[in-house]
Protein backbone atom coordinates (compact mmCIF):
# COMPACT_ATOMS: atom_id res chain seq x y z
CA UNK A 1 0.00 0.00 0.00
CA UNK A 2 1.52 3.34 -1.25
CA UNK A 3 0.39 6.48 0.35
CA UNK A 4 -1.53 8.93 -1.85
CA UNK A 5 -2.68 12.47 -2.08
CA UNK A 6 -6.32 11.83 -3.41
CA UNK A 7 -8.42 9.12 -2.15
CA UNK A 8 -11.81 8.35 -2.99
CA UNK A 9 -14.00 7.99 -0.16
CA UNK A 10 -17.36 6.34 0.14
CA UNK A 11 -19.43 7.40 3.07
CA UNK A 12 -23.14 8.30 4.08
CA UNK A 13 -24.15 11.61 5.45
CA UNK A 14 -27.38 12.23 6.42
CA UNK A 15 -28.89 9.11 5.63
CA UNK A 16 -27.39 9.52 1.81
CA UNK A 17 -24.51 7.65 0.41
CA UNK A 18 -21.75 9.73 -1.29
CA UNK A 19 -18.96 9.20 -2.92
CA UNK A 20 -16.03 11.34 -3.91
CA UNK A 21 -12.25 11.63 -5.08
CA UNK A 22 -10.63 14.13 -2.64
CA UNK A 23 -7.15 15.10 -1.34
CA UNK A 24 -6.12 13.30 1.68
CA UNK A 25 -5.55 16.60 3.57
CA UNK A 26 -9.31 17.74 3.41
CA UNK A 27 -10.98 17.88 6.86
CA UNK A 28 -14.37 16.46 7.38
CA UNK A 29 -15.79 19.59 8.11
CA UNK A 30 -14.39 21.28 4.56
CA UNK A 31 -15.86 18.38 2.64
CA UNK A 32 -19.07 18.72 4.30
CA UNK A 33 -19.22 22.51 3.47
CA UNK A 34 -17.04 22.76 0.12
CA UNK A 35 -17.83 19.24 -1.96
CA UNK A 36 -21.69 18.62 -0.34
CA UNK A 37 -22.33 22.42 0.10
CA UNK A 38 -23.60 21.59 3.32
CA UNK A 39 -22.80 24.81 5.17
CA UNK A 40 -24.96 24.56 8.51
CA UNK A 41 -21.26 22.91 9.91
CA UNK A 42 -19.92 25.67 11.13
CA UNK A 43 -16.08 26.33 11.42
CA UNK A 44 -14.59 28.77 13.71
CA UNK A 45 -11.13 27.89 15.17
CA UNK A 46 -10.18 25.10 13.00
CA UNK A 47 -8.02 23.75 16.00
CA UNK A 48 -10.69 22.19 17.91
CA UNK A 49 -11.57 24.39 20.57
CA UNK A 50 -14.83 26.33 19.70
CA UNK A 51 -17.34 23.04 18.67
CA UNK A 52 -18.85 24.82 16.37
CA UNK A 53 -17.43 21.98 13.37
CA UNK A 54 -19.23 19.26 15.92
CA UNK A 55 -21.01 16.59 13.48
CA UNK A 56 -22.17 13.18 14.39
CA UNK A 57 -19.70 9.74 13.36
CA UNK A 58 -22.19 6.79 14.34
CA UNK A 59 -23.92 9.01 16.69
CA UNK A 60 -20.87 10.21 18.19
CA UNK A 61 -19.71 13.66 18.44
CA UNK A 62 -16.72 14.55 16.68
CA UNK A 63 -15.04 17.83 15.79
CA UNK A 64 -15.22 18.37 12.35
CA UNK A 65 -12.14 20.19 11.82
CA UNK A 66 -9.75 17.64 13.99
CA UNK A 67 -10.70 14.93 11.45
CA UNK A 68 -9.61 14.47 7.77
CA UNK A 69 -12.24 13.23 5.43
CA UNK A 70 -10.88 9.73 4.19
CA UNK A 71 -10.92 8.98 7.96
CA UNK A 72 -14.98 8.97 7.62
CA UNK A 73 -15.15 6.26 4.84
CA UNK A 74 -17.50 4.14 5.66
CA UNK A 75 -19.04 5.68 8.31
CA UNK A 76 -22.49 7.83 8.38
CA UNK A 77 -21.96 11.29 9.32
CA UNK A 78 -25.00 13.13 10.69
CA UNK A 79 -24.78 17.33 10.50
CA UNK A 80 -27.42 19.71 11.56
CA UNK A 81 -29.12 19.71 7.89
CA UNK A 82 -30.07 15.61 9.21
CA UNK A 83 -31.49 16.90 12.17
CA UNK A 84 -34.95 18.24 10.90
CA UNK A 85 -37.55 16.18 8.86
CA UNK A 86 -37.42 16.53 5.54
CA UNK A 87 -40.90 18.14 5.46
CA UNK A 88 -38.99 20.57 7.53
CA UNK A 89 -40.46 19.67 11.16
CA UNK A 90 -37.96 20.32 13.90
CA UNK A 91 -36.53 18.02 16.24
CA UNK A 92 -37.87 18.62 19.70
CA UNK A 93 -34.34 19.56 20.96
CA UNK A 94 -34.65 22.17 17.74
CA UNK A 95 -38.13 23.22 18.86
CA UNK A 96 -36.68 24.25 22.05
CA UNK A 97 -33.93 26.09 21.17
CA UNK A 98 -36.29 28.08 19.27
CA UNK A 99 -38.99 28.48 22.21
CA UNK A 100 -35.78 29.47 25.19
CA UNK A 101 -34.21 31.93 22.70
CA UNK A 102 -31.27 29.40 22.94
CA UNK A 103 -29.63 30.88 19.73
CA UNK A 104 -28.72 34.40 18.72
CA UNK A 105 -26.10 34.96 15.74
CA UNK A 106 -26.44 31.19 15.73
CA UNK A 107 -23.17 30.67 14.67
CA UNK A 108 -22.49 27.92 17.50
CA UNK A 109 -25.60 26.58 17.21
CA UNK A 110 -25.30 23.95 14.61
CA UNK A 111 -22.24 22.76 17.28
CA UNK A 112 -24.61 23.20 20.32
CA UNK A 113 -27.19 21.23 18.36
CA UNK A 114 -25.42 18.17 17.25
CA UNK A 115 -23.34 17.54 20.70
CA UNK A 116 -26.64 18.07 22.59
CA UNK A 117 -28.65 15.33 20.53
CA UNK A 118 -25.76 13.04 21.19
CA UNK A 119 -26.06 13.94 24.99
CA UNK A 120 -29.76 12.99 24.83
CA UNK A 121 -29.17 9.95 22.88
CA UNK A 122 -26.76 8.87 25.35
CA UNK A 123 -28.35 10.37 28.59
CA UNK A 124 -32.08 11.07 28.17
CA UNK A 125 -32.43 12.94 31.30
CA UNK A 126 -29.94 14.69 32.01
CA UNK A 127 -29.25 16.94 34.91
CA UNK A 128 -28.62 20.64 34.71
CA UNK A 129 -24.77 19.67 34.72
CA UNK A 130 -24.43 16.92 33.03
CA UNK A 131 -26.13 19.33 30.35
CA UNK A 132 -23.40 22.10 31.12
CA UNK A 133 -20.24 19.38 31.32
CA UNK A 134 -21.74 17.80 27.50
CA UNK A 135 -22.22 21.73 25.98
CA UNK A 136 -18.62 22.82 27.94
CA UNK A 137 -16.24 22.12 25.01
CA UNK A 138 -18.99 24.70 22.73
CA UNK A 139 -18.20 28.27 22.84
CA UNK A 140 -21.24 30.85 22.48
CA UNK A 141 -20.15 34.51 22.36
CA UNK A 142 -23.97 35.67 22.67
CA UNK A 143 -26.03 33.91 24.41
CA UNK A 144 -24.52 32.79 28.23
CA UNK A 145 -25.76 29.58 27.95
CA UNK A 146 -28.59 30.07 30.36
CA UNK A 147 -31.29 29.45 27.74
CA UNK A 148 -28.66 26.55 25.95
CA UNK A 149 -29.13 24.50 29.07
CA UNK A 150 -32.56 25.51 29.68
CA UNK A 151 -33.45 24.67 26.17
CA UNK A 152 -32.14 21.01 26.33
CA UNK A 153 -33.41 20.34 29.29
CA UNK A 154 -36.95 21.26 28.60
CA UNK A 155 -36.11 18.60 25.30
CA UNK A 156 -35.07 16.07 27.75
CA UNK A 157 -38.45 16.68 29.55
CA UNK A 158 -36.30 17.71 32.90
CA UNK A 159 -38.09 20.66 33.76
CA UNK A 160 -34.93 23.75 34.17
CA UNK B 1 -6.13 27.21 8.36
CA UNK B 2 -6.21 24.22 6.50
CA UNK B 3 -3.56 21.92 6.72
CA UNK B 4 -1.01 21.46 4.52
CA UNK B 5 -0.78 18.97 1.59
CA UNK B 6 0.26 15.11 2.90
CA UNK B 7 -0.19 11.74 1.33
CA UNK B 8 -2.18 9.25 3.66
CA UNK B 9 -2.45 5.51 3.65
CA UNK B 10 -4.49 3.68 6.44
CA UNK B 11 -2.40 0.24 7.00
CA UNK B 12 -4.56 -2.29 8.83
CA UNK B 13 -1.82 -4.16 10.44
CA UNK B 14 1.16 -3.17 13.13
CA UNK B 15 3.83 -4.53 10.27
CA UNK B 16 2.66 -2.47 7.63
CA UNK B 17 2.44 0.21 8.93
CA UNK B 18 6.26 -0.07 10.70
CA UNK B 19 7.19 -0.74 6.77
CA UNK B 20 5.68 3.02 5.51
CA UNK B 21 7.22 4.48 9.04
CA UNK B 22 10.76 3.11 7.64
CA UNK B 23 10.13 4.04 4.17
CA UNK B 24 8.88 7.71 4.66
CA UNK B 25 11.02 9.70 6.92
CA UNK B 26 9.16 12.45 7.64
CA UNK B 27 5.96 10.22 7.99
CA UNK B 28 3.71 11.06 11.19
CA UNK B 29 1.22 8.39 12.71
CA UNK B 30 -2.41 9.66 13.04
CA UNK B 31 -3.91 8.23 15.73
CA UNK B 32 -6.65 10.30 17.21
CA UNK B 33 -5.98 13.10 15.63
CA UNK B 34 -6.75 15.55 18.22
CA UNK B 35 -3.33 17.55 18.58
CA UNK B 36 -1.75 16.46 15.18
CA UNK B 37 -4.57 17.89 13.56
CA UNK B 38 -4.43 21.52 15.27
CA UNK B 39 -0.73 21.20 14.94
CA UNK B 40 -1.94 20.61 10.74
CA UNK B 41 -4.04 22.97 10.40
CA UNK B 42 -1.83 25.50 12.09
CA UNK B 43 0.86 24.54 10.00
CA UNK B 44 3.03 23.49 12.99
CA UNK B 45 3.42 20.24 11.52
CA UNK B 46 3.98 19.44 7.48
CA UNK B 47 4.70 15.85 7.40
CA UNK B 48 4.53 14.22 3.70
CA UNK B 49 3.12 11.57 4.90
CA UNK B 50 0.33 10.87 7.22
CA UNK B 51 0.30 6.84 8.71
CA UNK B 52 -3.33 6.45 9.86
CA UNK B 53 -3.25 3.96 12.32
CA UNK B 54 -6.76 3.74 12.90
CA UNK B 55 -7.64 1.11 10.89
CA UNK B 56 -5.12 -1.53 12.86
CA UNK B 57 -7.51 -3.78 15.32
CA UNK B 58 -5.15 -4.90 17.65
CA UNK B 59 -4.04 -1.68 18.81
CA UNK B 60 -7.84 -0.63 20.29
CA UNK B 61 -7.68 -4.09 22.26
CA UNK B 62 -8.17 -4.10 25.74
CA UNK B 63 -7.34 -7.20 27.99
CA UNK B 64 -7.45 -7.65 31.84
CA UNK B 65 -5.85 -10.48 33.85
CA UNK B 66 -6.09 -10.51 37.91
CA UNK B 67 -2.43 -8.90 37.70
CA UNK B 68 -2.34 -6.88 34.87
CA UNK B 69 -4.38 -4.44 32.38
CA UNK B 70 -3.51 -4.04 28.98
CA UNK B 71 -4.59 -1.06 26.98
CA UNK B 72 -4.57 -0.42 23.28
CA UNK B 73 -2.39 2.78 21.93
CA UNK B 74 -5.40 3.49 20.13
CA UNK B 75 -7.72 3.02 23.13
CA UNK B 76 -9.62 5.97 23.28
CA UNK B 77 -10.54 8.74 26.29
CA UNK B 78 -14.15 8.15 26.43
CA UNK B 79 -13.30 4.29 26.60
CA UNK B 80 -11.83 4.86 29.40
CA UNK B 81 -13.63 6.85 31.27
CA UNK B 82 -16.75 4.64 30.58
CA UNK B 83 -15.71 1.26 30.67
CA UNK B 84 -16.06 -0.01 34.63
CA UNK B 85 -13.62 -2.44 33.91
CA UNK B 86 -10.81 -0.35 33.09
CA UNK B 87 -11.33 1.97 36.13
CA UNK B 88 -12.14 -0.43 38.65
CA UNK B 89 -8.78 -2.31 37.51
CA UNK B 90 -6.58 0.37 37.69
CA UNK B 91 -8.60 3.76 39.49
CA UNK B 92 -6.57 6.94 38.71
CA UNK B 93 -7.68 5.99 34.77
CA UNK B 94 -11.40 6.71 35.90
CA UNK B 95 -10.67 9.37 38.14
CA UNK B 96 -8.33 11.52 35.96
CA UNK B 97 -10.82 10.98 32.21
CA UNK B 98 -13.21 13.07 33.04
CA UNK B 99 -10.44 16.11 33.11
CA UNK B 100 -9.46 15.39 29.83
CA UNK B 101 -10.95 17.62 27.28
CA UNK B 102 -14.83 17.38 26.27
CA UNK B 103 -16.86 14.43 25.33
CA UNK B 104 -16.01 15.17 21.00
CA UNK B 105 -12.39 15.47 22.01
CA UNK B 106 -12.65 12.17 24.03
CA UNK B 107 -14.67 10.02 21.63
CA UNK B 108 -11.24 10.43 19.55
CA UNK B 109 -8.25 11.37 21.29
CA UNK B 110 -6.28 8.10 22.42
CA UNK B 111 -4.28 7.23 25.54
CA UNK B 112 -1.16 5.96 22.91
CA UNK B 113 -1.59 9.19 21.36
CA UNK B 114 -1.67 11.64 24.22
CA UNK B 115 1.44 9.63 25.62
CA UNK B 116 2.96 9.89 22.31
CA UNK B 117 2.20 13.28 22.23
CA UNK B 118 3.72 14.20 25.68
CA UNK B 119 2.50 17.73 26.54
CA UNK B 120 3.88 18.07 30.02
CA UNK B 121 0.29 18.99 31.25
CA UNK B 122 -1.63 15.86 29.79
CA UNK B 123 -3.15 13.58 32.45
CA UNK B 124 -2.51 10.25 30.64
CA UNK B 125 1.80 10.52 31.23
CA UNK B 126 1.40 11.19 34.93
CA UNK B 127 -1.48 8.89 35.39
CA UNK B 128 1.00 6.23 33.96
CA UNK B 129 3.80 7.11 35.78
CA UNK B 130 1.63 7.00 39.14
CA UNK B 131 0.35 3.62 38.16
CA UNK B 132 3.63 2.39 37.63
CA UNK B 133 2.61 1.54 33.85
CA UNK B 134 4.99 0.46 31.33
CA UNK B 135 5.29 1.13 27.69
CA UNK B 136 5.29 -1.58 25.01
CA UNK B 137 7.08 -0.17 21.85
CA UNK B 138 7.01 -2.09 18.04
CA UNK B 139 9.87 -0.67 15.68
CA UNK B 140 12.39 -1.86 13.02
CA UNK B 141 14.62 -3.22 15.83
CA UNK B 142 11.93 -5.30 17.38
CA UNK B 143 9.47 -4.65 20.30
CA UNK B 144 10.82 -2.94 23.68
CA UNK B 145 9.27 -1.91 26.71
CA UNK B 146 9.87 0.86 28.32
CA UNK B 147 8.75 2.04 32.02
CA UNK B 148 6.45 5.36 32.42
CA UNK B 149 9.44 7.08 34.25
CA UNK B 150 11.91 6.52 31.44
CA UNK B 151 8.91 7.54 28.67
CA UNK B 152 8.45 10.92 29.21
CA UNK B 153 11.52 12.79 28.52
CA UNK B 154 10.64 16.57 28.30
CA UNK B 155 8.30 18.91 26.24
CA UNK B 156 6.50 17.34 23.44
CA UNK B 157 9.64 14.42 23.61
CA UNK B 158 9.30 10.86 24.84
CA UNK B 159 11.78 7.42 24.09
CA UNK B 160 10.16 6.87 21.02
CA UNK B 161 12.90 6.52 18.19
CA UNK B 162 12.13 7.61 14.28
CA UNK B 163 10.10 4.79 13.05
CA UNK B 164 8.65 3.25 16.44
CA UNK B 165 5.14 2.79 17.19
CA UNK B 166 4.11 3.01 20.51
CA UNK B 167 1.47 -0.09 20.59
CA UNK B 168 0.05 -0.62 23.94
CA UNK B 169 0.23 0.50 27.87
CA UNK B 170 0.34 -2.62 30.79
CA UNK B 171 -0.62 -1.37 34.31
CA UNK B 172 -0.18 -3.31 37.52
CA UNK B 173 -3.93 -3.86 38.87
CA UNK B 174 -4.21 -1.43 41.58
CA UNK B 175 -3.35 -3.24 44.77
CA UNK B 176 -3.99 0.80 46.84
CA UNK B 177 -5.98 3.79 46.78
CA UNK B 178 -5.88 6.24 44.33
CA UNK B 179 -6.25 10.50 44.08
CA UNK B 180 -6.49 12.95 41.50
CA UNK B 181 -6.59 16.37 41.53
CA UNK B 182 -5.73 19.46 39.11
CA UNK B 183 -6.66 23.18 38.20
CA UNK B 184 -7.33 24.60 35.00
CA UNK B 185 -8.60 27.49 33.90
CA UNK B 186 -11.82 26.08 32.75
CA UNK B 187 -13.19 22.35 32.76
CA UNK B 188 -11.51 20.54 30.36
CA UNK B 189 -8.45 22.90 29.72
CA UNK B 190 -5.18 21.90 30.22
CA UNK B 191 -4.68 21.52 33.71
CA UNK B 192 -2.00 24.63 35.17
CA UNK B 193 -1.13 21.95 37.97
CA UNK B 194 -2.34 18.46 38.85
CA UNK B 195 -1.45 15.73 40.96
CA UNK B 196 -1.77 12.00 41.02
CA UNK B 197 -1.17 9.79 43.65
CA UNK B 198 -1.71 6.11 45.03
CA UNK B 199 -1.56 5.35 48.32
CA UNK B 200 -0.99 1.37 49.41
CA UNK B 201 -2.07 0.93 53.31
CA UNK B 202 -1.14 -2.11 55.21
CA UNK B 203 -2.83 -4.11 57.50
CA UNK B 204 -1.63 -1.71 60.56
CA UNK B 205 -3.62 1.36 58.18
CA UNK B 206 -0.35 2.45 57.60
CA UNK B 207 1.03 3.74 54.52
CA UNK B 208 3.18 0.79 52.74
CA UNK B 209 3.92 2.85 49.53
CA UNK B 210 3.21 5.81 47.76
CA UNK B 211 3.38 7.35 44.69
CA UNK B 212 2.70 11.27 44.03
CA UNK B 213 2.68 12.34 40.83
CA UNK B 214 2.88 16.23 39.82
CA UNK B 215 2.15 17.11 36.55
CA UNK B 216 1.91 20.81 34.68
CA UNK B 217 4.57 21.86 37.22
CA UNK B 218 7.59 21.00 35.31
CA UNK B 219 8.97 19.60 31.68
CA UNK B 220 7.16 16.00 32.06
CA UNK B 221 4.94 14.49 34.79
CA UNK B 222 7.27 14.23 37.77
CA UNK B 223 7.34 11.60 40.62
CA UNK B 224 8.11 13.27 44.12
CA UNK B 225 10.25 10.87 45.90
CA UNK B 226 10.83 12.92 49.08
CA UNK B 227 6.94 13.33 49.55
CA UNK B 228 6.31 8.95 49.03
CA UNK B 229 9.35 8.88 51.61
CA UNK B 230 7.40 10.74 54.45
CA UNK B 231 4.34 8.97 54.02
CA UNK B 232 5.76 5.51 54.14
CA UNK B 233 5.16 3.53 57.56
CA UNK B 234 2.83 6.68 58.39
CA UNK B 235 -0.16 6.86 59.66
CA UNK B 236 -2.46 8.77 57.70
CA UNK B 237 -3.40 12.24 59.08
CA UNK B 238 -4.06 16.13 57.86
CA UNK B 239 -0.65 16.47 59.05
CA UNK B 240 0.91 14.27 57.77
CA UNK B 241 -0.42 15.01 54.05
CA UNK B 242 0.17 18.89 54.93
CA UNK B 243 3.88 17.61 55.77
CA UNK B 244 4.15 15.34 52.15
CA UNK B 245 2.24 18.02 50.05
CA UNK B 246 5.15 20.60 51.04
CA UNK B 247 7.96 18.12 50.64
CA UNK B 248 6.29 16.94 46.97
CA UNK B 249 6.42 21.52 46.42
CA UNK B 250 10.07 21.11 47.31
CA UNK B 251 12.75 22.58 44.76
CA UNK B 252 9.95 22.95 41.66
CA UNK B 253 10.80 24.76 39.06
CA UNK B 254 7.74 24.84 36.92
CA UNK B 255 6.82 27.39 33.81
CA UNK B 256 5.68 30.14 33.79
CA UNK B 257 3.10 30.97 30.74
CA UNK B 258 -0.17 32.68 29.13
CA UNK B 259 -2.05 30.46 31.64
CA UNK B 260 -0.56 30.34 34.90
CA UNK B 261 2.76 31.80 36.36
CA UNK B 262 5.57 29.91 37.80
CA UNK B 263 5.20 31.21 41.29
CA UNK B 264 1.27 30.57 41.06
CA UNK B 265 2.12 27.30 40.27
CA UNK B 266 4.62 26.36 42.69
CA UNK B 267 1.45 27.81 45.26
CA UNK B 268 -1.01 25.48 43.85
CA UNK B 269 0.70 22.53 43.07
CA UNK B 270 0.93 21.30 47.46
CA UNK B 271 -2.44 21.44 47.32
CA UNK B 272 -3.15 19.37 44.40
CA UNK B 273 -0.99 16.66 46.13
CA UNK B 274 -2.88 17.46 49.54
CA UNK B 275 -6.29 16.95 47.96
CA UNK B 276 -5.37 14.05 45.66
CA UNK B 277 -4.08 12.44 49.49
CA UNK B 278 -7.33 13.40 51.02
CA UNK B 279 -9.22 11.91 48.16
CA UNK B 280 -7.54 9.10 48.36
CA UNK B 281 -7.19 8.30 51.65
CA UNK B 282 -10.84 9.46 52.42
CA UNK B 283 -10.02 12.13 54.53
CA UNK B 284 -12.11 15.04 53.51
CA UNK B 285 -11.02 17.11 56.34
CA UNK B 286 -7.66 16.84 55.23
CA UNK B 287 -8.38 18.42 51.67
CA UNK B 288 -9.33 21.86 53.71
CA UNK B 289 -6.27 24.94 54.51
CA UNK B 290 -3.93 24.44 57.67
C1 LIG C 1 -9.58 21.59 22.66
C2 LIG C 1 -8.69 20.50 23.14
C3 LIG C 1 -8.50 20.32 24.50
C4 LIG C 1 -7.68 19.32 24.96
N1 LIG C 1 -7.52 19.18 26.31
C5 LIG C 1 -6.72 18.21 26.78
C6 LIG C 1 -6.53 18.03 28.17
O1 LIG C 1 -7.11 18.72 29.00
N2 LIG C 1 -5.69 17.05 28.58
C7 LIG C 1 -5.03 16.23 27.69
O2 LIG C 1 -4.30 15.36 28.11
N3 LIG C 1 -5.21 16.35 26.37
C8 LIG C 1 -6.04 17.32 25.90
N4 LIG C 1 -6.20 17.45 24.54
C9 LIG C 1 -5.41 16.58 23.65
C10 LIG C 1 -6.08 15.24 23.46
O3 LIG C 1 -6.09 14.49 24.65
C11 LIG C 1 -5.40 14.40 22.38
O4 LIG C 1 -6.28 13.36 22.13
C12 LIG C 1 -4.06 13.79 22.72
O5 LIG C 1 -3.14 14.75 23.16
C13 LIG C 1 -3.43 13.14 21.49
O6 LIG C 1 -4.01 11.91 21.24
P1 LIG C 1 -4.50 11.56 19.77
O7 LIG C 1 -4.87 10.13 19.81
O8 LIG C 1 -5.54 12.51 19.37
O9 LIG C 1 -3.15 11.69 18.96
P2 LIG C 1 -2.77 12.39 17.56
O10 LIG C 1 -3.20 13.81 17.57
O11 LIG C 1 -3.22 11.55 16.45
O12 LIG C 1 -1.18 12.29 17.67
C14 LIG C 1 -0.42 13.08 18.56
C15 LIG C 1 1.06 12.83 18.33
O13 LIG C 1 1.44 11.52 18.76
C16 LIG C 1 1.91 10.72 17.68
N5 LIG C 1 1.31 9.39 17.88
C17 LIG C 1 -0.02 9.13 18.10
N6 LIG C 1 -0.20 7.82 18.37
C18 LIG C 1 1.02 7.24 18.31
C19 LIG C 1 1.48 5.90 18.53
N7 LIG C 1 0.62 4.91 18.87
N8 LIG C 1 2.80 5.64 18.40
C20 LIG C 1 3.67 6.65 18.09
N9 LIG C 1 3.31 7.93 17.89
C21 LIG C 1 1.98 8.23 18.00
C22 LIG C 1 1.46 11.44 16.43
O14 LIG C 1 2.34 11.20 15.36
C23 LIG C 1 1.48 12.88 16.87
O15 LIG C 1 2.78 13.39 16.81
C24 LIG C 1 -7.03 18.44 24.05
C25 LIG C 1 -7.23 18.60 22.68
C26 LIG C 1 -8.04 19.61 22.22
C27 LIG C 1 -8.24 19.77 20.74
S1 LIG D 1 -13.78 24.78 14.15
FE1 LIG D 1 -13.61 22.81 14.96
S2 LIG D 1 -13.61 23.18 17.07
FE2 LIG D 1 -13.54 25.19 16.27
S1 LIG E 1 -25.56 32.36 19.40
FE1 LIG E 1 -23.90 33.57 18.74
S2 LIG E 1 -22.24 32.32 19.28
FE2 LIG E 1 -23.85 31.31 20.21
Amino acid sequence: MSPAETLTVALTVNGEAVTRDIPARLSLADFLREELRLTGTHLGCEHGVCGACTVLLDGEPVRGCLMLAVQARGRAVTTVEGLAATDGTLTPLQAAFQKHHALQCGFCTPGMLMTATALLAETPHPTADEVRDAISGNICRCTGYVQIVEAVLDAAGTAP
Amino acid sequence: MKAPPFAYAAPSTIAEALALLAAHEDAKVLAGGQSLMPALNLRLAAPSVLVDINGIAELSEVSLTPTELRLGALVRHKRIGTDAAIAGAVPLLGLACPHIAHGPIRSRGTIGGSLSHADPAAEWPAVCLAADAVMEIRGPAGPRHVPAEAFSLGVFTTALRPGELLAAIRFPVARGRAGFAEVARRHGDFAMVGAAVTVELGPDGRCADARVVLFGASDRPIRRRAAEERLRGQAPGAALLREAASLAAEGLDPPSDLHASAEYRRRVAPVMVRRALADALSLPEARLAA
